[in-house]
């Protein structure tokens, strides 16, 4: 993308005046998308965005800019600009010189998106509607969405760091409403994978449109949430969101530097129940959440940050990093070229227990079994976090009973991993999300086997 | 400037050939963002950015692409790869671009050269000092987990085949900040702002006391006991609900089966006292804007009024196939998306009394100062509602203790029938709804 002569001019003007750091973020992105709403292909969207940042540090202070003229003088302004914006750091100079180029890595696509054709994309579409229709008089309306995405990245700094890294992503969902004598419902299933159309080789749109389209249909009967605290089961992969509000913000290294985190001052203590062994891990080829390097260079890694129930570390970015004297632990992203990295999660998961999933059903007396989540927001402050539920049942007498309307769960991050009590054997990933933080979303995705909380306020209406 | 971004909106629109509609969208900004943390300048963001959507219509069908640069050779990609998307859409009768409607855009000044002349160690200071006033506000404050600063130059053009040619520019500031307050082991979180169109506008002392003011308050807080109570929301809060209910009276939804409020035209779908407007003419509108992002001028849609349903919101296309016309309701996610339907600034018709006066006749409530979970755990199109809550607790007309960690539930149907009272305190807050204080009864308090 950026020859090495080029990327060592732009690096010396960013440190020109004396900075500790600079480094130069090159992304060229292409993406595809097509969308069928109402029994129709409403649009399709190509798109091309391709720029750089470069981010200078002195002292304290990060200086950033960014750029979409990737020629000599449209760097050299960017350089200038990052640098001026840091300047009130330091003082000193310093010459840079990138190392060799390191040889591009590239992750495993075996089909690359590009390469095929629009019409077959958009006939994945039309199949997933017809599946859905066929479902059900009652399915009343289907929308489906194929998209895909290559990021090319480049990233070089004043420590020599040049490497560079080819993301594909290709994602899938479908949504379907359902219209009976209590009004509408709605059901969605989605599936992408940091991989290339070889997504649908592991998932047949068809069989997402019916399994959408029955969640649909299904909560057309559903009775309003109960309310109140009661032991509430998770189903396969659904459990991940939870540990992703619960916890996993919290152990961001920025937002614990600010103390803005429960978790902040306590590595070497036990934060959750003894079977609970979270971790973080770049690494996990396909999954939503995987990349070759971070957005900082670094290679992704796989993180344990609870072991056997006791914090054993934070995740970190550079910046963090620098100031404990430490490494990063492959966890800087970002959203684009245009925004500054922070530290962000990659795949979270806790690993299976040894519980069979019946026999946690069938040990709680009465509570609520939650199949699918829809997300959730932590207060990493206060740990108080919701998370919601879309598809879920009571739970009477040991048995998973009527279905019930959807609505959040809160609970409290440290009290909850306290209060779990039970892991299954049958370990699923979730679905694949977008994370948000402070106005940036990264794709991120998640695992549990099924777990019990013993105690989570449930958010509906019924008594 | 915006006169240049017309021109390249018109020339793409000139490549289109017969029985081909085009539309070009067109927009630049530069901002400026400044985080101070501990006294220092955390971190400073300098940055323009700039691209093109080209939409076309041909033969009924839609194609779509976009670039976020403006030289020749991407113009010309841009529009190719879009009329190469079009071969693959599905044929629609409605389809097509917007083409002038007679309805001329309102006289809105909302560019402030003051922005623009405002110095970067000006901007610094500002930061700085909202970090000061927060921290400053209270003993209990110790710290800030942000205190930005942040503006924005934005200019827009859009042209279309059918003869539309308009465009817009606009200035914004504001300053945020998010301060954490701790009393023995406990600590609790909260927001203030201060919002203008130039930085003359901006009071870091106000955005300082209200973040600090909205943490101290919740300390001490605890989960409650389940159950139905009034609820209070506080302007805030009341903005962030607008703005769902304004998705379900979008043609969109409405024309695809997804709008509770699809079959209600003419009946009463909210209490006698609620009247709400969408009405980005408004100036004082954070989101106030002339044209639409379809560059059809916007306009006052009286969506409710004493109660009763009495419009939707359309664009160009959910109009055409409703047989109305447009209400110039049609917005963008910035040049990278196809236009749709949406609320621009919804407003409701304030009532006569503060909130301490509407606490003051509450015996048994919940003020919220917050809430979370709004994209988990409410569904517009089934209704259900349920967010996590955090505030303080009425009772006997007044507040009292801080609660955390429970929710509150209802659906929006009933939501909207169960409003009491519509405050007198209308805010206009960065999001496209007004904030003003509502007091809704019956609602289900989930906590213990």
């Amino acid at each position: 993308m950026l020859e090495a002569d080029l990327v060592n001019r732009t690096l010396a003007a960013a440190m020109r005046t004396g900075a500790d750091f600079a480094e130069i973020f090159a992304e060229d992105r292409r993406s595809a998308s097509a969308i069928l709403d109402d029994g129709r292909v409403e649009e399709v969207v190509s798109g091309r965005d391709r720029g750089a940042g470069i981010r200078v540090v002195a002292g304290d202070t990060t200086g950033f800019a960014h750029t979409a003229d990737l020629s000599a003088a449209g760097l050299a302004a960017a350089a200038d600009a990052a640098a001026a914006a840091a300047r009130r750091g330091g003082g000193g100079t310093q010459t840079v010189a990138v190392s060799a180029l390191e040889p591009p890595r590239s992750l495993q696509v075996r089909i690359p998106p590009e390469e095929v054709p629009k019409d077959r994309k958009v006939a994945l579409l039309t199949a997933a509607d017809a599946a859905a229709r066929s479902a059900g008089g009652a399915i009343t309306q289907v929308s489906a969405r194929y998209g895909d995405g290559r990021r090319r990245i480049l990233v070089a700094d004043s420590d020599g760091l040049f490497t560079s890294d080819d993301q594909v992503r290709t994602l899938f969902s479908v949504s379907c409403v359902a219209t009976g004598d209590t009004g509408m419902q709605t059901g969605r299933e989605s599936a992408g994978r940091t991989a290339g159309f070889e997504l649908f080789d592991l998932y047949d749109v068809e069989e997402m449109a019916r399994r959408a389209a029955q969640r649909a249909l299904t909560k057309l009967t559903a009775r309003p949430a109960p309310s109140g605290e009661m032991p509430v089961v998770v189903g396969p992969g659904g459990g991940g969101v939870l540990f992703h509000e619960a916890c996993g913000h919290g152990l961001e290294a920025d937002l614990v530097a600010k103390s803005a985190s429960v978790f902040a001052g306590r590595i070497g203590e036990t934060v959750a129940a003894p079977m609970v062994t979270l971790i973080d891990d770049g690494t996990m080829a396909g999954e939503w959440g995987h990349y070759g390097i971070d957005d900082e260079g670094k290679p992704a890694a796989r993180n344990v940050l609870i072991a056997d129930g006791v914090l054993t570390d934070y995740m970190w970015d550079r910046l963090r990093a620098r100031k404990e004297g430490r490494a990063s632990s492959g966890n800087g992203r970002r959203q684009s070229y245009q925004h500054l990295p922070m530290v962000r999660m990659t795949n979270t998961y806790i690993d299976n227990g040894d519980a069979e999933p019946d026999d946690i059903v069938a040990d709680t007396s009465h509570g609520v079994y939650v199949a699918q989540l829809g997300g959730g927001q932590v207060n990493t402050a206060t740990g108080d976090f919701v998370f919601g539920m879309t598809e879920a049942y009571l739970i009477e007498n040991g048995r998973i009973t009527a279905p019930i309307r959807e609505g959040n769960l809160i609970g409290n991050g440290p009290d909850v991993l306290t209060r779990i009590d039970a892991l299954g054997n049958d370990f699923a990933m979730g679905s694949p999300g977008t994370c948000g933080k402070d106005g940036q979303g990264v794709p991120v995705g998640d695992g549990t086997p099924t777990l019990r909380v013993t105690a989570l306020t449930v958010g509906g209406t019924a008594a | 400037m915006s006169k240049s971004l017309l021109d390249i909106a018109e020339r793409v629109v000139g490549w289109a050939g017969d029985g081909v509609d085009v539309e070009a969208f067109v927009a630049r900004d530069h901002e400026t963002e400044i985080r101070a943390y501990g006294g220092e300048v955390e971190s400073l963001t300098v940055a323009s950015s700039m691209g093109i959507g080209v939409r076309i219509v041909r033969d009924g069908r839609q194609g779509f692409a976009y670039a976020a640069a403006l030289d020749d050779e991407t113009l010309r990609e841009t529009f190719d790869e879009a009329l190469d998307n079009s071969r693959f859409g599905s044929v629609d009768e409605f389809a097509g671009v917007a083409e002038p409607d007679g309805v001329e855009p309102a006289s809105l000044d909302l560019y402030r050269s003051e922005l623009v002349d405002f110095g970067t160690e000006e901007k610094v200071a500002l930061a700085l000092e909202l970090e000061r006033a927060t921290v400053a506000a209270d003993p209990r404050v110790t710290g800030v987990e942000s205190a930005d600063y942040a503006d924005t130059t934005y200019e827009a053009a859009v042209a279309t085949s059918r003869g539309v040619a308009a465009s817009a520019r606009e200035t914004g500031c504001y300053l945020v900040a998010y301060s954490l307050a701790s009393d023995n082991d406990e600590t609790q979180t909260g927001f203030g702002f201060s919002v203008g169109r130039h930085p003359g506008e901006l009071s870091a002392e106000m955005a300082g006391a209200d973040a600090a003011d909205r943490a101290t308050r919740l300390l001490g807080a605890a989960k409650a006991p389940t159950r139905r109570l009034t609820v209070v929301l506080d302007p805030y809060v009341t903005a962030r609900l607008l703005g769902i209910v304004g998705a379900t009276l979008s043609g969109d939804a409405v024309l695809k089966g997804r709008s509770l409020f699809a079959d209600r035209m003419e009946e009463a779908v909210g209490a006698s006292s609620l009247t709400l407007v969408d009405d980005a003419t408004d100036p004082d509108a954070f989101t106030a804007s002339a044209i639409d992002a379809e560059g059809l001028a916007t306009r006052r849609v009286p969506l409710i009024s004493d109660g009763v349903l009495q419009a939707f919101l359309y664009d160009t296309y959910t109009a055409r196939r409703a047989g109305v016309s447009s209400t110039g309701s049609a917005v963008r996610g910035g040049f990278k998306g196809t236009p749709g339907v949406g609320a621009q600034a919804l407003r409701l018709t304030p009532g006569t009394r503060t909130q301490a006066e509407i606490v003051s006749d509450i015996d048994d409530g919940l003020l919220v100062q917050g809430v979370t979970g709004l994209h988990s755990g409410v569904n517009a199109v089934s209704g259900d509602f349920s967010v996590g809550a955090e505030g303080l607790r009425i009772r006997d007309g007044e507040t009292a203790e801080p609660i955390r960690e429970v929710t509150i539930a209802s659906t929006i149907q009933r939501l909207l029938m169960d409003v009491t009272e519509v405050g007198s305190d209308l805010e206009w807050l960065p999001m496209s709804a007004a904030g003003v204080t509502l007091a809704i009864a019956d609602v289900t308090m989930s906590g213990s």
